[in-house]
């Protein structure tokens, strides 16, 4: 299998004033891969994903999508004073997308906190993922001059709900969905964009075994279905072991383990991480 | 109810409607109270329409209504007060060189007097967009002062008649010539509030229904926050500044103080007891608040015996009391105002009358408690 880079991040370090929440982070996922970040609260998991899709502008380092550039920054302004970046003297330019931009470029995002459109239907929040191809501008759309696209949307949706399971609630408002069917449904939302990448933040919280165990499943699912990469944050120990061909460990911002699972849980210092040391 | 059956009933609504708004026409005189609260009705609704693409679809509490009004009313104003009228309206200053040959028929003005609304909304926006929640609303309550106090202020005594305002603003005039000026300011509003209800059923709607409930979710669904604020925005000035020229157009004369804070405030009391977010409901309720306020109760202004016992506190003004109370006790009890959030709909008229949504609501909360 040839090796393809779908994201990778150089040098990626993101400091909140003196905090530093993310440390020199490099990692990659390439093609096809079911990539796991775990860490103990606090290790800067969640900051890692908001970088990359571009909510938070890095203080050092850059970011490629498919060895593209697409995010950079080095340390400037106020923040020179209390950090010279490591490797910053190859990050000089300033690139920083909105996240709608990187949206477009094909990383698509769950929340750990669910983020639905809560007054919303099932079925409009998936299809609100379809909006930012449109062609249509706003008074052909209001004029419904493009029924054909807007019925080319609506079909879309309701394939994706038809594959994904949801098609039984799609006039439901998302709010009253059951808890998991809220994370199937946030998944769904994030396919409807036509991702590469997928980024999942903590999927399987507050999950039963059961639940969790499904998940799992769903996500291997997925990926191959629509040709997908994954890059997940999960605290389930049961589910990232099952799941993920290699596993990144942060801790306290920095990258303390990377590679396969079993690897991963026998290093020394991911137990010390988790467990303390006596 | 099937699709067929619905379009049936629009229809017949739809034909009732105009029927009535006929009869409005026909069994009254010119001078009745039914047709200037119609008229007023409709004004506030369109004006409230707009405040709703914003403040309820969209998610961005604006106060600027009444700045917006104002320049679509002046702008009215400015351009369609007949030319051999100019002399008496700008009798202290007089005209600027260049406007006092300009005279354009009112449908111009109206579409002008939008335009200059949406523009100096796009100026704006660009800078107060960047605000959120609160921030944002003082922003626009503070561009609404500012718009009031500019057209009252020297330097534009040549245009805007400082405070004096304007007057001899030409009225609603016939259409086509077999449809009585009357029915000019429905047809204006009908049109204007069926492109925005148009609008916030396109995907374009669906986007600014997303920003309302969750920005960065929103954001990471690829939908660029900034060019669809800008867009609401710029849409639901330009309709405020239509809204603004019926006004002037109605009442013949504007002056800043016809465009208070109050009026704001007053609008946005429509939108809130119609329900925010409901287009329906900012309707509905723009007719019963002004029929209530401009009519409904004006017994109470006046002083009443009964024998010789002097019913208590009626006099001028205590009007204003009742309907502030009035309004207390529905943003208590009714606190999502008359329709929600929802839209008017067949099914949901069907549904309330039946109780069938009830039975279903409570049927899924005994399933759901169980199963889930």
């Amino acid at each position: 299998m040839s090796k393809e880079n779908v994201l990778k991040v150089c040098d990626l370090t993101m400091q909140f004033g003196g905090v530093v929440a993310v440390n020199n982070l490099s990692m990659e996922v390439n093609k096809g891969e079911i990539i796991g970040l775990i860490g103990p609260n606090g290790a800067g998991k969640t900051t890692v994903f908001n970088m990359v899709t571009g909510v938070y502008a890095p203080t050092n380092g850059a970011i490629y999508l498919n060895d593209k550039l697409v995010a950079e920054n080095h340390p400037h302004g106020k923040m020179k004073d209390i950090y010279n970046g490591l490797n910053a003297g190859k990050y000089t330019g300033v690139l920083a997308p909105t996240p709608d931009k990187i949206t477009k470029m094909g990383v698509a995002r769950t929340f750990q906190n669910i983020r639905l459109f809560k007054e919303l239907t099932v079925f409009e929040n998936v299809l609100i993922a379809k909006h930012m191809n449109i062609k249509a501008n706003i008074f052909s759309a209001a004029l419904m001059i493009n029924k054909k696209e807007e019925k080319l949307m609506r079909e879309e949706t309701m394939e994706l709900l038809r594959i994904l399971g949801l098609e039984k609630n799609k006039d439901d408002i998302s709010s009253s969905l059951p808890y998991g069917k809220q994370r199937h449904l946030e998944i769904a939302r994030a396919l409807a964009t036509k991702p590469q990448l997928l980024l999942l933040d903590e999927p399987a919280a507050g999950m039963n075994p059961q639940e969790s165990d499904d998940l799992m499943h769903f996500v291997g699912r997925i990926r191959d279905d629509f040709d997908l990469s994954i890059l997940m944050i999960e605290h389930h120990m049961q589910v990232v072991m099952g799941i993920c061909e290699r596993i990144y460990v942060l801790d306290y911002g920095t990258l303390i383990a990377e590679g396969n699972p079993q690897e991963v849980q026998s290093n020394p210092k991911v137990i010390e991480a988790y467990l303390g040391v006596d | 109810m099937t699709k067929k059956t619905k379009l049936i009933c629009s229809v017949i609504a739809a034909a009732a409607l105009i029927v009535l708004l006929i009869c409005s026409y026909e069994l009254t005189d010119s001078t009745s109270m039914l047709r200037s609260v119609l008229q007023l009705g409709a004004i506030y609704a369109l004006a409230a329409v707009s405040m709703n693409l914003l403040n309820g679809v969209t998610g961005l509490f604006s106060l600027g209504q009444a700045g917006f009004m104002a320049v679509g009313a002046y702008t009215f104003a400015i351009f369609t007060i007949p030319v051999d009228k100019k002399a008496g309206v700008y009798y202290l200053y007089g005209v600027a060189d260049g406007l006092a040959d300009i005279a354009l028929p009112s449908f111009v003005g109206l579409i002008i007097a939008g335009l200059m609304a949406a523009v100096l909304a796009a100026i704006i926006g660009a800078p107060v967009l960047r605000l959120k929640s609160d921030y944002f609303a003082i922003a626009t309550l503070g561009f609404a002062e500012i718009v009031r106090i500019l057209v009252a202020s020297s330097p534009f005594n040549r245009i805007t008649n400082g405070s004096l305002g304007l007057k001899a603003i030409p009225g609603f005039q016939d259409l086509f010539g077999f449809i009585p000026a009357y029915f000019v300011p429905f047809i204006v509003v009908a049109l204007c509030i069926a492109f925005i209800v148009l609008l916030v059923r396109s995907s374009y709607g669906r986007a600014f229904k997303a920003i309302r409930e969750d920005e960065i979710a929103a954001e990471a669904m690829g939908i660029n926050l900034a060019k669809h604020k800008r867009m609401a925005f710029i849409i639901s000035s330009f309709f405020a500044g239509i809204s603004g020229a019926l006004l002037a157009q109605f009442l013949g004369a504007v002056q800043s103080t016809t465009f208070p804070l109050a009026m704001t405030y007053n609008i946005l009391l429509i939108v809130v007891i119609g329900g925010m977010g409901s287009t329906t409901g900012s309707i509905i309720s723009a007719f019963l608040v002004t029929a209530a306020k401009e009519w409904w109760l004006r017994f109470l202004d006046v002083e009443h015996y009964i024998g010789d016992f002097k019913v208590p506190f009626m006099r001028t003004g205590f009007r204003m009391v009742v309907f502030s109370i009035i309004l207390m006790v529905v943003v208590l009890f009714w606190r999502k105002g008359i329709m929600g959030n929802k839209e008017f709909s067949w099914d949901g008229l069907y549904n309330f009358f039946t109780g069938k949504k009830a039975k279903k609501a409570a049927k899924a909360a005994e399933g759901g408690s169980i199963v889930e």
